[in-house]
């Protein structure tokens, strides 16, 4: 929540991008200097989740931010996807069978991922809650 | 004062004329998402590419020229990653509930989407070198790519792999969901960011927020099984 006494200091919304950055930035040293096969935002994210769990205020600060850069996460997509069509050669003559394997794979990823969890939880009694 | 050539050819060499397309053309994908009452098929990533796709084909432009001024919202991908902190914190109490039902969903889902892939490819005869290339396709970009690289796949063609997926995740979900009767959104979140990463889960924030962060989990842990898992799959197929 916003305070008047908090409004007078720097700037919430750019010291929340700065937050996040810091924490992007950490996890890719971290990524490179111990080798490791997670990419570097994914080390981010768990360190400022880890921040948020040893400090609720931070989460309470940070959360408009990190809805604010979610909400549009799709058009983060489209200059790599542009690439996809400015490469559409590079599917090449196993263009279909490569389409047939991803559409495929696709759905019985999906239906094999959501039947087992749904088992999952009604054997473990975990039930979702609705807000 | 300059004529309209040379205005545009200063412009299409620079990162401003790119950069609004960019956010017009994903504005035009929305608001034809929103028109046709939310239909997955108006995947508003897809409708943007297609346009994108088409004006630098008419204009002549390299994709080059075009990541320019498009690399800035490209860019943002790492921060948004780092942002999916936020929701995950916020459904924490969810999460410490379902370990045993993702941990059983991830492996399931990781493994199907890897081996169901190459045993289709493998069947329609498609050669080793894409194999190694559409190994990693349901995880989220940068991690597919270095996983293909290990693996003597091709990036270029691992990248386009995984925004395909990504975008046939994101439009068969909710009807597939709804035919099988799932109406858990932690079970319908989860995998489809297992099954495509982070336009999967895109979808699922437009779609319910508690599916949305299951599916950022998803996507996450799903990075790091494949990683372990590709080089023995693909194995098989060899």
């Amino acid at each position: 929540m916003l305070t008047p006494s908090m409004t007078r200091k720097a700037n919430p919304m750019i010291l929340n991008i700065a937050i996040i950055l810091v924490a992007q930035l950490v996890g890719e040293v971290l990524a490179r200097l111990l080798a490791l096969p997670i990419p570097g935002p994914v080390i981010g994210m768990a360190l400022l989740l880890a921040g948020f769990m040893a400090s609720p205020k931070l989460a309470e600060r940070i959360l408009p931010t990190s809805q604010g850069i979610l909400a549009h996460l799709s058009l983060l997509f489209v200059p790599a996807g542009v690439g996809v069509i400015s490469h559409v050669e590079v599917l090449g003559t196993s263009g279909l069978a490569l389409m047939a394997a991803l559409v495929g794979s696709t759905l019985l990823a999906l239906i094999a991922g959501a039947l087992t969890f749904v088992a999952l939880a009604r054997l473990t009694g975990s039930q979702e809650v609705k807000e | 004062m300059s004529d309209l050539p040379d205005i545009w050819s200063y412009l299409r060499e620079g990162p401003l004329l790119w950069l609004t397309a960019t956010l017009v053309a994903y504005l035009i994908g929305d608001a034809l998402f929103r028109a046709s009452a939310r239909n997955p098929l108006v995947n508003p990533v897809l409708v943007a590419m297609v346009i994108l796709g088409a004006v630098l084909w008419a204009t002549a432009t390299p994709y080059a020229t075009y990541f320019e001024g498009a690399q800035f919202v490209h860019f943002m991908l790492g921060p948004a990653t780092v942002a999916l902190a936020g929701p995950l914190y916020s459904n924490l109490h969810h999460v410490r509930r379902t370990l045993l039902p993702m941990a059983g969903a991830l492996i399931v889902g990781s493994v199907t989407a890897v081996a169901s892939a190459l045993w289709i490819a493998q069947a329609l005869g498609v050669e080793a070198a894409t194999m190694a290339s559409l190994a990693p396709k349901s995880t989220t970009a940068p991690v597919a790519i270095g996983i293909a690289e290990q693996l003597g796949g091709l990036p270029t063609l691992t990248a386009a792999l995984v925004i395909i997926t990504g975008i046939i995740g994101a439009v068969v979900v909710t009807p597939l969901m709804n035919a099988l009767r799932i109406t858990d959104w932690r079970a319908r979140g989860f995998s489809v960011g297992v099954a495509a990463h982070g336009i999967g889960t895109a979808r699922a924030f437009q779609v319910n927020e508690t599916a949305g962060a299951f599916a950022g989990i998803g996507m996450g842990l799903n990075a790091l099984l494949t990683a372990l898992i590709a080089p023995y799959v693909l194995g098989l197929f060899q």
